[in-house]
């Protein structure tokens, strides 16, 4: 069956697909506009006024993380190499436990808009907020990238326009949304997308299931009978040991390193209400996680493999074909408008947590030394938006064509071996150091970016050399123990009286909160 | 910051420290078992589901669980206490 490739509608203008996008749209920008009647000050364009439930921050959560390589990625990964994509479903939600019992507490109760707040607590301000801001950009534009070529390329595909238009779509709806709404806004476009990929996910799953008994065994059955007992198996993907363990770390502690995902905690009024949002975010993910294996399977016995790498050499195609399958075009037009709801969400929360970095972090917090007029905060929180948007276009443009899928990976690498061994180091250590913050952070940092550029995915797969000097494709192994050796030791070192001093005037607000 | 305070926080220490460590095991035997012992995650309980896919399913499981355990335990023991303490704080 998987011999006849099916004709697939992709890549025509779709009348279902473009009336959903403008609901969509349009429903999305009303929340702009009322949103933006409510954004009036730092605290709600950054933290929607600290008003969100536990619960809508964990949708918001699960809207915010769950992006299109989640999506359309693990969902074509499955659908071509079987088991080896459970490495990435898995490896993304075991990320969220060790938010939630490590970071999310005392991070909403120390801090104000970012992470770097509850870096810096107890440390000089300005060495630490420059480099982590250094950190939070470069986590921010690899993702901001990846996002903006993986928009680009779905939208054309499944849309019928060009590339360049696709990108400057994403990036204009995605500014006003941020820029006028700012968190409200993105909070509620996250919600809208995380209710809106759940519920295509879960009819795309019913759907399939429905054709194997309601039961998903029979459904991997028929896909090892097609394409042999392998896909059921550990395959290439995971070839190298070392890869799949490296690469499983930077998954699981890159997700406590990711800044716009940090920055949702301080959108809620206190800590019980931050470990609530982990809770159902935890439960969303993982139900999606689990589901995008049945889409994936499903695509490889019904689509077949053949005809997914057909339409896109990634297999990115896998769900929307799928979807058409199931359900022809009108479905396929309902999963493209998801897929591209979920990509602007991930965008506007990507953006909003670049412009904390350089309005709060750098301008007002380094460069004002925390006394800026309330009205100068805004501004410059909004002429950041405006920027980092303008170069998310120009980056998705720049990159046009590139294999970006690693990108991702650089990222969850980039947020593990800098962002977060500075923040646990400066949450459970009083000996921790201005120092041994920013050395966490720059090694681990530069370590991870050095060991990409002279890893097997750039120079062998993107530049054709025959051997590349780094044997891991992810860094991550040998960078997160180096960002926290850096900073243990440089600590040790040098030990600073004020640090351990302001640790302890700080422990009762670290568990109560501002009280 | 006084002794009750302390141990509390103490106590919020070891139960994130020991659920993390589980975790932690969990998806590492996991990946581990994936990276190293290929055949035996191979192996079909019952046609059509193999070793591997039921102890990735586990694993998603087990998240839940830690989540859930952590959420109870805080919800219940640790948020009762620190409004006792912060009462008792407030009425001195």
């Amino acid at each position: 069956m998987s011999s006849s490739v099916p004709a697939t509608s992709l890549g025509e203008p779709n009348l279902t697909a473009i009336l959903f996008f403008f609901v969509f749209i349009a429903a999305t920008l009303g929340i702009t506009y009322w949103a933006a009647r409510k954004t009036k000050t730092t605290e709600e364009f950054f933290a929607a006024g600290r008003t969100v439930s536990g619960r809508q921050n964990g949708f918001a959560l699960a809207g915010d993380y769950m992006s299109a390589a989640s999506f359309l990625g693990i969902a074509g990964l499955v659908s071509q190499s079987g088991f080896d994509g459970l490495i990435y479903s898995t490896g993304w939600l075991v990320g969220w436990p060790v938010v939630l019992f490590l970071i999310a507490e005392p991070l909403r109760n120390l801090g104000k808009y970012t992470f770097t707040d509850v870096v810096s607590f107890r440390l000089k301000q300005t060495p630490v907020r420059v480099s982590a801001a250094i950190g939070t950009l470069a986590v921010v534009s690899f993702y901001l990238i990846a996002q903006m070529v993986g928009a680009g390329n779905l939208i054309r595909l499944m849309f019928g326009i060009s590339y360049e238009l696709a990108v400057a779509i994403v990036g204009i709806v995605m500014l006003a949304y941020v820029l006028f709404g700012g968190m409200i806004a993105t909070t509620w476009v996250q919600i809208v997308k995380a209710v809106l990929l759940m519920f295509g996910a879960a009819l795309l799953c019913v759907l399939t299931l429905a054709q194997f008994d309601f039961n998903p065994v029979t459904l991997f059955l028929r896909a090892s009978e097609m394409y042999g007992a392998e896909v059921l198996a550990p395959g290439k993907q995971v070839a190298n040991p070392w890869d799949a363990i490296s690469l499983g770390l930077a998954l699981m502690f890159g997700t406590a390193g990711l800044p716009h995902i940090l920055m949702r905690f301080y959108t809620v009024p206190d800590a019980k209400a931050a470990r609530q949002s982990v809770f159902w975010a935890t439960g969303l993910i993982g139900a999606f996680y689990l589901m995008t294996f049945v889409l994936g399977f499903g695509a490889m016995v019904l689509v077949g493999r053949e005809a997914i790498t057909a339409v896109d050499k990634g297999g990115n195609m896998a769900a929307p074909l799928l979807a058409e399958v199931l359900g022809g075009t009108g479905l396929l037009g309902f999963i493209a408008a998801v897929a591209f709801a979920t990509i602007l969400a991930v965008v506007a929360g990507l953006t909003l947590s670049g412009a904390a970095a350089l309005s709060h972090d750098l301008w007002v917090s380094v460069h004002r030394k925390g006394d800026a007029p309330r009205e100068e905060q805004l501004m410059v929180a909004r002429v950041a938006t405006v920027v980092l948007g303008i170069v998310a276009i120009l980056l998705g443009i720049l990159f046009k064509g590139q294999n970006v899928a690693f990108m991702v990976g650089l990222a969850f690498a980039v947020a593990a071996s800098g962002n977060f061994p500075a923040l646990v180091l400066s949450i459970f250590w009083r000996g921790y150091t201005t120092g041994g913050a920013v050395a966490s952070i720059i090694t681990g940092t530069v370590a991870s970016l050095g060991l990409i550029a002279v890893s097997p995915t750039i120079m062998v797969d993107l530049l054709g050399a025959d051997a590349a000097w780094f044997p891991l494709k992810n860094p991550a192994l040998l960078t997160i123990p180096l960002g926290f050796a850096s900073g243990v030791l440089v600590s040790l070192l040098a030990p600073e009286v004020e640090a351990r001093e302001g640790y302890d005037s700080k422990a009762r607000r670290m568990i109560m909160g501002v009280e | 910051m006084n002794d009750e305070l302390r141990a509390l926080v103490r106590a919020r220490r070891q139960v994130a420290l020991a659920l993390s460590v589980v975790v932690f095991a969990l998806y590492f035997g996991f990946i581990l078992a994936v990276a190293f012992a290929k055949e035996a995650m191979a192996r079909e309980i019952v046609p059509g589901l193999s070793l591997g896919i039921l102890a990735g399913a586990l694993v998603i499981v087990g998240a839940w669980m830690t989540t859930w355990i952590y959420v109870s335990w805080a919800n219940a023991h640790f948020d009762t206490k620190l409004a006792a303490h912060r009462t008792k704080g407030a009425l001195k």
